[in-house]
């Protein structure tokens, strides 16, 4: 191997140790600034207090409402995504002929490809009115349309790793289900869904891992009053709203209110990081495998 | 035919049914989303609201600095982005000796995909604004949206590179090409459909990305038209983000509006990375 080829290779592969150093570097940038903060804030008072009130007079640290906020946006998201999701996979798979699954999974895409900003748009100023009309105690501001919305953005992430699950089910497990006289249905959930359970519980996870994550759409329509409550209808704050709500007003850099971001973005990031080695574990220790 | 098995066949039709209205959910509700903001902001777009300056009045403001700003973070993107991602790529996929920092880089790679855009800004924030002094630039932004989508380019990119037949390879080797001119020459023209069509749906998302931006501090207010990386910038979907949290009615109008723009780039990004999916699929049969 000549000179240039050794030069290429080891440029090549810088190249990709630079994702290495991009994780080394969300954790190093997280954990600086978050030790900084923690120096301040007990780390007990975090976890614990049940208020969040960094820039007012009176500061609490409380990390608890934002948390509650996140879970509850994204347990309305979940419940929207999960059976319209699954049912999408369940249809295309076992119901829907070759060509309409081939037109349809590209037209399913274009809901996840929607900037989410758009979501947030819509929720704001169509969802959360209509259902004000439905539901007459809702405010302006709350968790539930946002939370729909975003399950909405979501559910091509569960048909479509559903749907690869499904497929990669092999058919004589299928045929063998026809061949006892199951219906379509009855292979469907009781042959097909848990043979290939683990890639299913795989796109659940990365879909609640991905609306943990989710910004615009709760920075928009759910409002900016961090609360420790799991009541859909009225204003919370979650964690990726408040890192927005700081990062748009001037608050002073090295201040402990700035640093605020951090120690949010770092129990977001610990939240997200956990989610998504589940779904690898899951992936790697329950794929069933077929000859 | 026994009762059961009627209502088994009862239950097998119902959900054929409920299964049509799922997968035509999200195609109604996407409907919907459409005609709700043509309706709402479709008057709004005209020559001059394109190249309209911002305002304070709702009926005079524009979207010129903003989408200058978001065509100047797609470029810089690019350019960032498309080299590092391909190279980080080949050399997971051809030269991907099997030991631990190559499998290290593998799951990485993995989780990298799995954290949210903001944790990105934040990142950008620290090292680039502050760290490296670039404040909030384009150029910083840029970099942390390259940072963003290069785990999806590398992904599609290998994904393209292993659907290279093994013969091509050996074919190259056969008359003597070394492993880089049977990257260079064979492998990557072979595979350029499938990598622009990943890089174009990388950078399609990248357009639409706008808390990694918010928390780096791009502007929500730009009086001028930024001329080089180094200026400070808005981009399109935080025009749009400032615009619905303005309590006046005639600025929901213009938020309307500057979606229907914003739609319209991200859709035909998505439409010229099928085009090149489908283009490529029938010309290469192998």
């Amino acid at each position: 191997m000549n000179l240039k080829e050794k030069i290429i290779e080891k440029l090549l592969f810088a190249c990709s140790l630079l994702t290495i150093l991009t994780t080394l570097g969300i954790i190093v940038v997280l954990l600086y600034e978050s030790i900084l903060f923690f120096k301040e804030v007990p780390i007990f008072d975090f976890l614990t207090d049940t208020e969040w009130t960094p820039l007012f007079e009176q500061k609490r640290f409380g990390i608890l409402p934002l948390i509650s906020g996140t879970l509850l946006t994204s347990l309305i998201a979940i419940v929207v995504a999960v059976p319209v999701g699954l049912t999408i996979a369940v249809y295309l798979n076992e119901y829907a002929n070759q060509k309409l699954t081939v037109a349809i999974k590209p037209v399913l895409e274009i809901l996840a490809a929607v900037p989410t900003v758009v979501y947030g748009f819509f929720a704001l100023t169509f969802v959360t009115p209509l259902l004000q009309k439905l539901i007459p105690g809702l405010a302006g501001f709350n968790a539930l349309s946002p939370g729909i919305v975003m399950g909405i953005m979501i559910i091509p992430y569960i048909s479509s790793l559903s749907e690869d699950a499904l497929r990669a089910v092999p058919k004589s497990l299928r045929e063998a289900a026809y061949g006892m006289g199951s219906t379509r249905l009855q292979t469907a959930f009781k042959v097909m869904i848990p043979a290939a359970f683990s890639g299913i519980a795989v796109s659940v996870i990365l879909a609640i891992s991905r609306a943990i994550g989710e910004t615009m759409i709760v920075a928009i329509a759910a409002g900016q009053q961090p609360r420790l409550t799991f009541n859909p209808m009225v204003p919370i704050e979650t964690i990726t709203t408040y890192i927005v709500q700081v990062s748009l007003g001037d608050v002073p850099h090295d201040s402990l209110e700035y640093r605020t971001i951090f120690a949010a973005g770092i129990t977001l990031f610990i939240l997200t990081f956990i989610l998504n080695n589940i779904s690898f574990w899951v992936k790697s220790k329950f794929q069933e495998k077929y000859e | 035919m026994n009762k059961a098995e009627k209502t088994n066949r009862l239950k097998d039709k119902a959900f054929n049914l409920f299964g049509i209205f799922c997968t035509f959910f999200g195609l109604l509700i996407l409907i919907v989303l459409l005609f709700d903001v043509f309706s709402k902001g479709g008057s709004r777009i005209s020559w001059d609201f394109i190249t309209g300056l911002p305002s304070r009045i709702p009926e005079k403001a524009g979207i010129l600095t903003p989408l200058i700003g978001s065509i100047w973070i797609l470029i810089l993107t690019a350019v960032i982005a498309f080299p590092i991602g391909v190279a980080a790529a080949i050399h997971l996929e051809e030269y991907g000796s099997k030991n631990r920092l190559s499998k290290l880089v593998e799951i990485n790679i993995a989780n990298l995909a799995g954290v949210p855009s903001i944790i990105y800004g934040l990142l950008g924030l620290q090292v680039f604004s502050r760290w490296v002094h670039l404040g909030s630039s384009l150029l910083a932004g840029a970099l942390t949206l390259a940072l963003l989508i290069l785990p999806i380019i590398i992904v599609a990119t290998r994904e393209a590179i292993k659907a290279v037949p093994n013969s091509i390879r050996e074919a190259s080797y056969a008359l003597g090409g070394s492993r880089w001119q049977t990257i260079w020459m064979q492998v990557l023209p072979a595979s350029m459909g499938g990598i622009l069509t990943g890089v174009i749906l990388a950078l399609s998302r990248a357009v639409g990305e706008t808390a990694p931006l918010i928390v780096i501090g791009a502007l929500t207010y730009v009086a001028f038209v930024p001329s080089g990386p180094l200026d400070e910038f808005s981009v399109l979907p935080i025009q749009v983000f400032n615009w619905i949290s303005r309590p006046q009615h005639g600025f929901v109008i213009n938020a309307a509006a500057g979606i229907i723009v914003l739609l319209a780039i991200t859709f035909i990004m998505n439409g010229i990375a099928v085009y090149f999916r489908n283009k490529w699929q029938k010309k290469i049969k192998w």
